[in-house]
């Protein structure tokens, strides 16, 4: 219960006011198709370098949250998802709103956001402490494969291929090892200046993550946005409140199967919004409305997608694994301020922690609040002209890249990063292993030279690194992990093959 | 999808791989490469599959690059590339972003290029977002961008 002693100071005046603007502006972000919210978060890191740890952070969490929540805006009133997380929400939502329920189904999303966000928060209240100190008996050995857990499940689970995932995963951990070597000082592929202090991580993370958007959206040309922005009418929020209480299982679903799914490193709030969604239709006895503007539909996405946000954020506090992109780039948040997850947060700076988090499930309240308020807002938001987004985001993406160090070279490094993840993305890569490898690669090659030392001079470096029950147990998730992605990459392509020969 | 394009990304991708693998086992002192080379080890194997696949045209994912969005991308890759990799730094941050950004939406904007009021939108809009950003870094955050000319 050490959570409640902190709870205080998130009503601090500075950090209540960046938890208040991280919230309205991650609303307004996340009802902009094409900004992600972890996009939204990179581009907000550059603003957090002048804020204290925990301040900074409240900013970042919020905005994570919030942006969530606000992609439902224009999945609801523009049938465009503002997140791949929001899918889900477009397929009763927007039915929904051409039905002239477009404010009933807003409030729904957002009543049902908060109540998952809440029950995913309280989960990485109580989740957090244990594996934390769980987390204290892990040696360099365990902490490798760790590393290497989270590159590889993300790589396998989160890209159409998993070979590609993997590649993209190990793209990551060699851009970590350009620079010098801290042991021996050694240059290691540093072929352009810019490279000689390492590949700065904020910069590259604002690179892979809005540069690729920004050529997204050139790409589309001077094209006219077709979607029309549906009129909201008055709805009762009470009313709203109640029809959420009248559908307890597609509200329990959701948060449960949320919950779980943010919990596994990797899955994201797209898939968490589409299997609660799903599973809530198999045991509705309203099946036929599923797809027609049912709110049940809306309610269960919505829970699934923002109860992830809490759990999601589990692995990275207790063992430096981010669960997902966001959580990655919150990584990147926490690391410049030098604090390092796992047992050292808690122990260390228990303030960060606490207050942190607590922010967090305040921050679901305030989502709420004003979601309901400014969803007309973020709509027209969302109808901003691409080339007006594309513009604001190339800008940002400089200004912030260079704020880091003061240092062109990370624009430099920014740029190129975010150019060739664009291709290689049109080739089937994919950003968040890449970033996986990027964050990971010190704590990897860290524990990889550490435990090599230990092991030289006890059992030898094949007994240290591959026996030994923990060792073992992470050696085997690493492997079910990619046999799992293979299994169902070939199980899929079975089907297309299937379908091609009956078509 | 054009598979000569898969062959030439993973083919890419490859010669990266090959380099990584070569420059981690061949640089001295060895100890500093002992990491790399584990890594490179693995770099080569996934990227040589995915090359042998691309080449036997089995790449199922990835949508590639169509001739339009090429074609509609180049202008304003071509744009980025000044601002970030000249102008930025020899007109300074935000003489670069005013011209930068008033070109992009010129561009890319769907509105008539032919009306003046759509014109002087993009102008105001150019100068209301400038004076934000030069609040926002200059202002709040005191960061010193290059000046070069104007401000």
């Amino acid at each position: 219960m050490e959570f409640i002693y902190y709870f205080g100071d998130v009503f601090s005046p500075l950090s209540f006011l960046l938890l208040l603007g991280g919230t309205i502006g991650g609303l307004i972000l996340g009802a902009t198709p094409g900004l992600s919210p972890t996009m939204a978060v990179a581009l907000l890191i550059p603003f957090t370098f002048h804020l204290e740890a925990v301040q900074g952070l409240i900013l970042l969490g919020a905005a994570y949250t919030s942006t969530v929540a606000g992609g439902a805006v224009s999945a609801i009133l523009l049938k465009i998802p503002g997140a791949p997380a929001n899918i889900a929400t477009t397929l009763d939502g927007h039915k929904m709103a051409k039905q002239g329920q477009g404010a009933k189904a807003l409030q729904l999303s957002f009543l049902a956001s908060a109540a998952g966000g809440i029950f995913g928060v309280l989960l990485l209240i109580f989740l957090t402490p244990l594996l934390a100190e769980w987390a204290l008996a892990f040696g360099p050995s365990h902490l490798f494969w760790l590393a290497i857990l989270g590159v590889t499940v993300i790589g396998s689970l989160d890209s159409a291929s998993v070979v590609k995932g993997l590649l993209s995963g190990c793209i990551g951990l060699w851009l970590a090892t350009i620079g010098f070597d801290d042991i021996m000082g050694a240059q290691r592929f540093i072929f352009h200046p810019s490279l000689g202090g390492g590949i700065n991580i904020i910069a590259a993370l604002i690179g892979l993550f809005a540069i690729p958007q920004v050529l997204t959206m050139f790409a589309k040309g001077r094209r006219t946005e077709g979607a029309e922005v549906i009129e909201v009418q008055k709805h009762s929020v009470l009313d709203a409140t109640r029809e959420l209480l009248r559908c307890p299982r597609a509200l329990g679903i959701g948060t449960i199967t949320g919950s779980v799914i943010g919990l596994i490193p990797g899955v994201g709030g797209q898939i968490a919004g589409l299997v609660a969604y799903d599973q809530t239709k198999k045991f509705s006895s309203e099946k036929e409305k599923f797809g027609k503007g049912h709110s049940e539909g809306v309610i269960a996405a919505e829970a699934a997608n923002n109860a992830m946000v809490g759990p999601s954020l589990v692995p990275l506090l207790t063992l430096s694994i981010p669960g997902s992109p966001t959580a990655a780039v919150l990584l990147g948040g926490l690391l410049i301020h030098g604090i390092f997850p796992g047992s050292d947060l808690f122990d260390n700076h228990p303030d960060v922690a606490w207050t942190f988090i607590n922010s967090m499930l305040v921050g679901q309240v305030l989502m709420c609040l004003f979601g309901l308020y400014i969803a007309g807002l973020a709509a027209r938001v969302a109808q901003v002209p691409q080339s007006v987004m594309a513009a604001i985001v190339l800008a940002l993406s400089v200004f912030g890249a260079y704020s880091v160090q003061s240092s062109m070279g990370d624009v430099y490094v920014m740029a190129c990063l975010g150019i060739g993840m664009y291709f290689l993305e049109r080739f089937g890569f994919s950003a968040a292993p890449l970033v996986l490898g990027l964050i990971l690669g010190p704590i990897a090659e860290a524990n990889f030279i550490q435990g090599g030392m230990i092991a030289d001079a006890t059992v030898g470096k094949a007994s240290y690194f591959l026996t030994g029950g923990l060792n073992i147990f992470l050696i085997a998730v690493v492997a079910a992990s990619i046999a799992y992605s293979a299994w169902m990459e070939l199980r899929s392509r079975r089907y297309t093959t299937k379908e091609e020969a009956q078509a | 999808m054009n598979r000569s394009q898969h062959i030439v990304g993973s083919g890419l991708v490859f010669a990266v791989g090959i380099w990584v693998a070569w420059v981690s086992f061949t640089q001295e002192p060895a100890e500093a490469f002992l990491f790399p080379r584990l890594i490179a080890s693995v770099f080569v194997v996934l990227a040589g599959w995915t090359f042998g696949k691309a080449v036997m045209g089995l790449s199922k994912v990835g949508s590639g690059i169509s001739r339009t969005m090429f074609l509609n991308m180049v202008p304003g890759l071509a744009l980025m590339l000044v601002y970030v990799f000249w102008a930025a730094k020899a007109l300074g941050f935000y003489t670069a972003t005013a011209i930068g950004f008033f070109i992009l939406l010129s561009l890319y904007d769907p509105a008539p290029h032919s009306e003046g009021k759509t014109w002087v939108k993009r102008a105001l809009i150019t100068g209301v977002f400038v004076a934000v950003m030069y609040g926002l870094f200059a202002k709040l955050l005191s960061v010193y961008t290059p000046r070069e000319i104007l401000f």
